[in-house]
């Protein structure tokens, strides 16, 4: 009954996580500019990634492999957020503005940047 | 059509995408970014290929410190592939027909896992069935590495160094000396300060732990040396450089590029001097077993010196080429 239980709730923080996963996919793909694209993929992955390896904990129980879920877990819950915070940046200090922010902040080189990734342009 | 074969396909198609995109991408920065992205991939098909050793060092060098010195490099030359002048036509068919030779050439290979295969029945069941009597450790792949196979790893660490003073020959010209120079440094970035300076601790430990239990889990010299680099190469990217300069000076850092291939070399004279074949340890210890765990620990630990002296000293020499690099080249 108890292992039943365990089965449930890993289930469904596995699918939690998935379907975060998913949506910060869809989200990157879909999204307009630049900082909603960051938006879509940092917060969602960050705790998507959290959910799958909570998931994962309590499909292992206490063991060993447990604690190395955990240590990945903590990790991505820093590392995560924290590269989503520099890319950010860099693009703001690259001269990225929101497109959404327009007109509020009269901002140099305002509107969606087309990016294929190849960076923003320099100031 | 099991879920291994699955994951191994669907890596194996990303690899593929992503090696695509590379050719066909002007914008070196994204190309950058997808040669990491490329070996990140291939680290996750080579831990489940069970070559975890390997992962290691392929998401440490290829998508970490390699990721980095490409991106300095960019910074000191353009951002975008030139188009080519000339015709895609000749170097296709060179491609094609080298591809095709090589295709035709795995023909004759014996299937992947074939329990026939020369490898497998070579010298694979002696190092199986003896590592555990000779050597008397757990991981056979170090046991293999740093001791039956000692002379090519001995070969593989002179080609780092050799490497890595080439490098260091380059670029040595337009060195610039430290002092005097402003480089900047990420002051204002807060967040990255905080978490940088909580993660180093955590990755220098584990590289240690990578280093001295490489016998008995996955790990080693090689592992353990590029770990360690990277944390000293993030410190030197969020501080400047001229902080980490004052922690682990160019200098020593050069010095230790040598005293690795040195003290791997030592070793093998030592055992010369007691009489025995050149890097045969058995002879260091009390017993062989415990001299080939002297031996061991000592060769890896060269291993790992100048490994992380090459990666922090050729970060060093790339970086010191652009004082000026700031905020918007990382």
């Amino acid at each position: 009954m108890s292992q039943l239980i365990i089965d449930g709730v890993s289930g469904a923080l596995l699918a939690a996580g998935s379907f975060l996963v998913l949506v910060g996919a869809l989200g990157l793909l879909r999204m307009p500019d630049f900082f909603t694209r960051m938006h879509a993929a940092g917060i969602t992955d960050t705790l998507g990634a959290d959910l799958i390896l909570l998931g994962l904990m309590f499909q292992a129980g206490f063991s060993l492999v447990s604690v190395k879920l955990l240590l990945i877990g903590a990790f991505l819950f820093f590392t995560s957020p924290t590269s989503t915070h520099a890319i950010a940046n860099a693009g703001y200090t690259a001269g990225l503005r929101s497109s959404l922010a327009e007109g509020e902040t009269g901002s140099p080189s305002a509107g969606p940047q087309p990016d294929r990734g190849e960076g923003a342009p320099r100031p | 059509m099991t879920i291994a074969y699955l994951i191994d396909m669907a890596l194996l198609v990303f690899l593929g995408i992503t090696a695509f995109a590379i050719l066909k991408l002007r914008a070196l920065f994204a190309v950058v970014m997808l040669s990491s992205v490329f070996s990140l991939v291939s680290a996750g098909l080579l831990v489940h290929l069970d070559a975890v050793d390997v992962a290691f060092t392929e998401a440490a060098v290829g998508a970490g410190i390699s990721t980095v010195l490409m991106l300095a490099t960019l910074s000191l030359t353009a951002r975008r592939e030139k188009v080519p002048t000339h015709s895609h036509a000749v170097p296709l068919v060179v491609v094609f027909l080298t591809g095709l030779a090589l295709v035709y050439g795995t023909l004759d290979m014996p299937r992947f896992g074939d329990p026939q295969a020369p490898v497998h029945t070579h010298v694979a069941p002696k190092y199986i069935n003896d590592t555990e009597k000779e050597i008397g450790m757990p991981n056979i792949v170090t046991a293999v590495l740093a001791s039956y196979r000692g002379f090519d790893t001995l070969g593989e660490v002179t080609v780092i160094f050799t490497a890595g003073i080439g490098v260091l020959l380059l670029l040595a010209a337009f060195i610039r000396e430290p002092d005097g120079v402003k480089i900047h440094t990420l002051d204002h970035h807060l967040v990255l300060r905080v978490v940088t300076k909580v993660l180093i601790g955590p990755i220098l430990l584990f590289a240690l732990y990578v280093q001295f239990h490489g016998d008995y889990g996955p790990g080693g010299g090689f592992q353990a040396g590029v770990i360690f680099a990277s944390a000293f190469i993030i410190y030197a990217l969020v501080f400047g450089l001229n902080n980490a300069r004052a922690a682990v000076p160019g200098q020593a850092v050069r010095v230790l590029v040598a005293a690795g291939v040195l003290l791997y070399g030592g070793v093998g004279i030592v055992s010369f001097l007691f009489g025995e074949n050149y890097l045969n340890y058995s002879v260091l210890g009390s017993t062989p077993v415990s001299g080939q765990h002297l031996g061991i620990l000592l060769v890896e630990f060269g291993v790992g010196l100048t490994v992380s002296a090459v990666m922090v000293s050729t970060f060093y020499a790339f970086a010191g080429q652009n004082p000026s690099m700031g905020d918007e080249d990382w």
